[in-house]
């Protein structure tokens, strides 16, 4: 296959970036879609121009590294898919493909495709956490989870914070990433002490961090590689009334 | 011309003797305390956001000590913990089933076959009940049975039922566990964290490890650290494979620039292959998947009997043109034969010509009579996602064509040597997790792993780290002691001689061709002729690689090259380290085999006369033969046997 | 060291969640209204009489307890607020998207959620302006060709008529965009009032569009009645 790539390049924080168009031939149709781009990377430096930077790590859909925009969908065409689990079958010669990397206040770019998701981590400090230090845990089976609330929180649990549903979200919202932590930990019977002050408190580090509200528009569930349902959001609002109109 | 040499043996590593049941109590209570008063002015550097790092900075900072955690990841929830898949052993003998510590010790120092010490597997199946009730206590959600209780398989060919799992995602659930953990200590201050930030040297002040020199990934600032002691949990060296199931950024900067500091390298051979990976479509491959073992609980192996049939698809070749090879060979165990055993036998048909797929690199794992037997909606239920996940990757289907699966490289044994406390052989300089040659042996069973990382990070090393603490605070040092200035400067010469080569040859085209040579040499079996030819050819390349490379941009910034450039420098040496180990450890034992040395009918035959040892090994200055030194296993409870699986 | 459990946030209603909970209640409360104004409209089928009567009544309800046309004041003042507080939410929220995107996407995505959300910032600035010249022809009249106060039969016959075909297609088009903006906006409002289940996701979009659709041919109908000839 050939293709022409626009790829978006920076080349710091305070550079203003431009697309920039790239032809990469005898691409194999068995190529993910990162090892494409790594076959573009191979050939800009023996060509002597510095390589597209970009973020991935684990390859195979878990660690949340990789964050592209793909002709304007955040991971690409295909549902419930990582970028590095996209492969190039996916699309056809002659295709031009737009990448770009993650747009949010809250994940400024660092270089080329490469965002600052920073902020994910502070409304997961400010709350997304059980208070259990080590050494205090009760035998694991003193309290009993019901099979149905374990699996669903297992479900909720299965985000792997990549941002997809920042990049999609009309507001540059953060709220599906933080009702996924929500919803988990407050199905679980260990999670309920915490419960009022956790979802308050993200909520807060939410906005701090510059992330929009949510207009229940659904493109973060769309986007989702692992497919967090918006049901969340709505758990994650209801949590937050009823902390906030409780008497302290 | 000599390749190592041996030094003293190392006598003692510092468990207590006696009963092997109160061994770790006993050692809790002798290691000194740390006044809590003390504990605040006291620093401790973890490098490493992995099950083991993130659960040892998360504790550390309980405990009141002052943490600086490192990683290289943007966010240390992406350490690649978070891709382990099968599940977390423990001992807790929910199911009745005759489990036991003991057990669960004994299956651990039977499946590393012998090459693991036994007071520390032995502290590790007792802790692993507590990591558990940790991990649940936290919120990890594991998978649970109707009646809300937690729910257990039988994994990697046990005989119990003792593997906790949150369904084929549980390293994700107890790294985010640990994660949340240490996210919790950060805001409260105790544990300042530096993301994407890389260590790219050790500093060792009057003999103690007091810290390190980190480059900042985003701004490409170098700056010392320092510390009272210096945690390493930097995962393993799989990498140097170029093709495994590693994460990309999985490196051997950290362990090596410290062996190259003076902690000895133990086991570095060690490496286990797992049989049923996705095998690779073509030379753009850039890293492996795996798949769970449990898909051998219902495939079926086979390649063809003839080599000229390796072309046609699946579907044309008859029943009578396939060989089902493992059932032939090991009709007891079938398709169920242990990791290393069904790897090798994978690599022997397809050098034999009979792979099938791209290159020959792959025999098929068939479901057609699972299907026919149990229909496709029970297949469906219990591989769905695994089926789906390699439909996604290959583009086949697998309930109509058979699955293609080859061996790839998953984890490494071999690490630095920690004695039992974790500590290296530097002085405050402690090593957690895969990074140090570990409790595993020569072979690591399934769901160990993950076991062992939490075990070390929550329970162990907070315990052991206090009794060399207790002795601090050590002196103030800064960037200004010469140490200090000798190991920023060895750091800065490095990155500008990477910068400065500009050659004609890309980082990745060294770092795949050492891959082929350590696959093919020092992969799942070795000889002594190819092994040589090895350490010549990974001499040759790396002369190369520091005349040809080329890094393009400046160290200014993120400069993604720059950072593999160096990882990829470390692995040439590692890479000559593991194929001397390799060499001087004439059995076949664990993971690896030596064709010299099998049996009649070419199983693995292990020495335990002569290679009943830790080889640990110090680094003797660049280009120089290392020193070999040996730690002597003495097994009083476990009895070496032959393992046997006709 | 143990860490207290961290204080709560002191003002729930200005972050993004509480001002979406303001919008979703204000929202409901006129809807409700919505309702009640479509049921009075449709009496214009029934006849002049009845429709003038009807209308006369508004300013008696509570009566003799509430001097004449307080409670109509009352209702007035209530929705004002609603519909001022529905606003500032969304404008403060609006702000807020706007600024958490500073830089747009070169390449712009298919819209793969729901299209009805994509529309309610734009769409309520129409309904807006809508209702202030609703207000301006049949409540105060000073834009009803007729404006007789004491007969707005007449008013709504005069406002309709063939001729004035610009006034019906104004009206409609503002109808229909009350309609989609209700369709996403009372699903949208019963999730973030909380509804968590994928059933009632079902549910609450069924009953979205059965009330948007309602309320649209409600309010279509009088005037196209009047096109038509059926009410003169």
């Amino acid at each position: 296959m050939n293709l022409t790539l626009r790829v978006w390049r920076q080349q710091g924080p305070q550079d203003k970036g431009r697309m920039v168009s790239y032809q990469v031939t005898d691409v194999s149709p068995d190529m993910s879609f990162l090892e494409m781009l790594d076959m573009l990377n191979e050939r800009l430096t023996l060509e002597g121009e510095e390589p597209v930077a970009f973020d991935h790590d684990c390859r195979e859909g878990i660690c949340g590294a990789c964050s592209m925009v793909i002709n304007g969908t955040p991971h690409g065409p295909q549902k419930l898919t990582t970028t590095c689990q996209l492969h190039m079958r996916t699309f056809k010669d002659g295709d031009t493909i737009d990448i770009e990397p993650w747009r949010a206040k809250a994940f400024p770019v660092v270089k080329d495709l490469v965002v600052d998701r920073g902020a994910f981590d502070k409304i997961i400090q400010a709350g997304g956490f059980i208070s259990a230090p080590t050494g205090a845990a009760p035998e694991a089976h003193a309290a009993p989870v019901p099979k149905v609330d374990a699996d669903a929180a297992f479900d909720a649990a299965t985000c792997i914070g990549c941002g997809a549903c920042v990049a999609a979200c009309p507001n540059g919202s953060g709220m599906l990433f933080t009702a996924a932590k929500i919803t988990h930990l407050g199905l679980m019977p260990q999670g309920q002490p915490e419960r009022d002050s956790r979802v308050v408190n993200m909520i807060a580090a939410h906005d701090e961090a510059g992330f929009g509200g949510c207009t229940n528009a659904g493109e973060c569930t769309e986007v989702c590689p692992k497919g967090i349902p918006l049901t969340t959001i709505g758990r994650l609002n209801r949590d937050f009334i009823k902390a906030s109109t409780k008497r302290p | 011309m000599t390749l190592y040499n041996e030094g003293e043996p190392i006598r003692d590593a510092k468990a207590p003797d006696g009963s092997i049941e109160t061994r770790w109590e006993r050692r809790r209570f002798s290691a000194k305390l740390v006044n809590p008063a003390n504990k605040r002015k006291m620093t401790v550097i973890v490098v490493g956001t992995g099950l083991a790092g993130g659960s040892a900075a998360a504790t550390l900072g309980e405990l009141g000590y002052h943490v600086k955690s490192y990683c290289y990841q943007d966010s240390p929830r992406r350490a690649h913990s978070i891709a382990a898949q099968g599940g977390i052993n423990a001992a807790k003998n929910y199911r009745n089933d005759g489990d036991s510590v003991y057990r669960l010790f004994y299956d651990t120092v039977k499946g590393g076959d012998f090459r693991a010490r036994e007071s520390n597997v032995h502290r590790l199946a007792e802790v692993s009940v507590n990591i558990i009730d940790q991990a649940v206590a936290q919120g990890v959600p594991f998978a649970r049975e109707y009646g809300g209780l937690l729910d257990t398989r039988s994994f990697g060919g046990t005989q119990v039922s003792r593997t906790f799992y949150a369904r084929g995602q549980t390293g994700q659930q107890l790294l985010l566990g640990a994660y949340q953990a240490l996210e919790r200590q950060i805001a409260a201050g105790n544990v300042e964290m530096n993301a994407r930030h890389e260590m790219l040297e050790l500093i060792i002040v009057d003999g103690r490890a007091r810290g390190i020199v980190v480059r900042d990934m985003i701004t490409g600032e170098i700056t010392t650290e320092f510390a009272d002691a210096v945690v390493l949990a930097s995962g393993g060296y799989g990498n140097v494979f170029f093709l495994s199931t590693n994460a990309k950024g999985c490196n051997v900067t950290a362990t090596w620039r410290a062996h190259r500091k003076g902690a000895l390298f133990a086991n570095p051979c060690y490496t286990q292959i797992h049989p049923t990976c996705i095998p690779q479509s073509g030379d753009h491959q850039s890293k492996l998947t795996l798949m769970s073992e449990s898909l051998r609980n219902d495939g079926r192996v086979w390649v063809p009997k003839r080599a000229e049939d390796c072309g046609k698809p699946a579907a044309d070749i008859p029943e009578e043109d396939r060989d089902y090879y493992l059932e032939r060979i090991y009709p007891a165990f079938g398709n169920l034969v242990p990791r290393d055993i069904a790897s090798r036998a994978a690599k022997n048909v397809c050098d034999e010509g009979r792979g099938v797929g791209p290159g020959g690199l792959g025999v098929y794992l068939d479901f057609a009579d699972a299907i026919k037997r149990l229909g496709r909606p029970a297949v469906e239920a219990k591989y769905g996602n695994l089926f789906e996940m390699y439909e996604r990757i290959t583009g086949e289907d697998p309930y109509e064509v058979p699955m293609r699966i080859y061996p790839a490289v998953h984890y490494t044994m071999g690490g630095l040597w920690v004695d039992y406390d974790l500590q290296s052989t530097i002085p405050g300089l402690f090593v957690i997790g895969e990074a140090n040659f570990s409790d595993h042996g020569a072979n690591r069973l399934g769901a160990s792993a993950l076991m062992q990382g939490l075990a070390d990070g929550y329970f162990v090393l907070p315990n052991t780290i206090g009794d060399y603490l207790a002795a601090g605070p050590f002196e103030k040092v800064d960037g200004a002691h010469p140490a200090a200035v000798e190991a920023r400067a060895q750091v800065e010469d490095r990155i500008a001689k990477l910068l400065s080569i500009n050659g004609d040859r890309t980082v990745d085209s060294f770092h795949r061709e050492l891959g082929h040579i350590m696959w093919e040499y020092c992969g799942m079996e070795r000889t002594e002729a190819g092994l040589t030819k090895a350490i010549e050819l990974i001499r040759n390349l790396r002369d190369e690689f520091w005349q040809r490379v080329r890094v393009l941009g400046d160290g200014e910034g993120l400069n993604q090259a720059l950072e593999r450039a160096g990882r990829v420098a470390d692995f040439f040496e590692l890479a000559e380290l593991m194929c001397i180990d390799a060499l001087h450890r004439e059995e076949s034992c664990g993971g690896h085999f030596r064709a010299e040395s099998q049996t009649p009918d070419g199983e693995a035959q292990r020495d335990d006369e002569r290679f009943s040892y830790v080889a640990a090994w110090e680094f003797n200055g660049a280009g120089e033969p290392p020193v070999l030194h040996k730690e002597d296993l003495i097994f009083e409870y476990v009895h070496p046997s032959q393992r046997s699986y006709k | 060291m143990a860490i207290a459990t961290a204080p709560r946030v002191k003002t729930p209603l200005r972050t993004s969640v509480g001002l979406k909970v303001l919008m979703a209640v204000t929202g409901i409360l006129l809807v409700l209204f919505l309702v009640a104004h479509m049921l009075g409209n449709l009496k214009i089928f029934v006849g002049a009489e009845s429709f003038d009567h009807y209308a006369h009544w508004l300013r008696d309800i509570g009566t003799p307890l509430l001097p004449h046309t307080w409670y109509l004041w009352i209702q007035r003042g209530g929705l004002v607020i609603a519909v001022i507080a529905h606003i500032w939410s969304a404008t403060v929220l609006a702000m807020r998207a706007r600024a958490a995107r500073p830089v747009r996407y070169a390449h712009r995505g298919k819209v793969q959620g729901s299209y009805a959300a994509r529309t309610m910032r734009w769409g309520g600035v129409i309904i807006l302006l809508f209702v202030i010249y609703h207000i301006l022809d049949l409540t105060t009249g000073h834009l009803n060709p007729v404006a007789d106060k004491q007969h707005p039969y007449a008013n709504v016959v005069a406002d309709f008529a063939p001729g004035r075909w610009y006034v019906t297609l104004f009206y409609t088009l503002a109808i229909l965009a009350i309609g989609f903006h209700l369709r996403h906006g009372i699903y949208s409002a019963l999730r973030t009032l909380g509804q968590q289940t994928k059933r009632g996701e079902r549910r609450n979009r069924a009953i979205a569009l059965g009330v948007a659709v309602v309320l649209c041919v409600g309010y279509l109908a009088v005037p196209f009645a009047v096109l038509t000839g059926l009410v003169s």
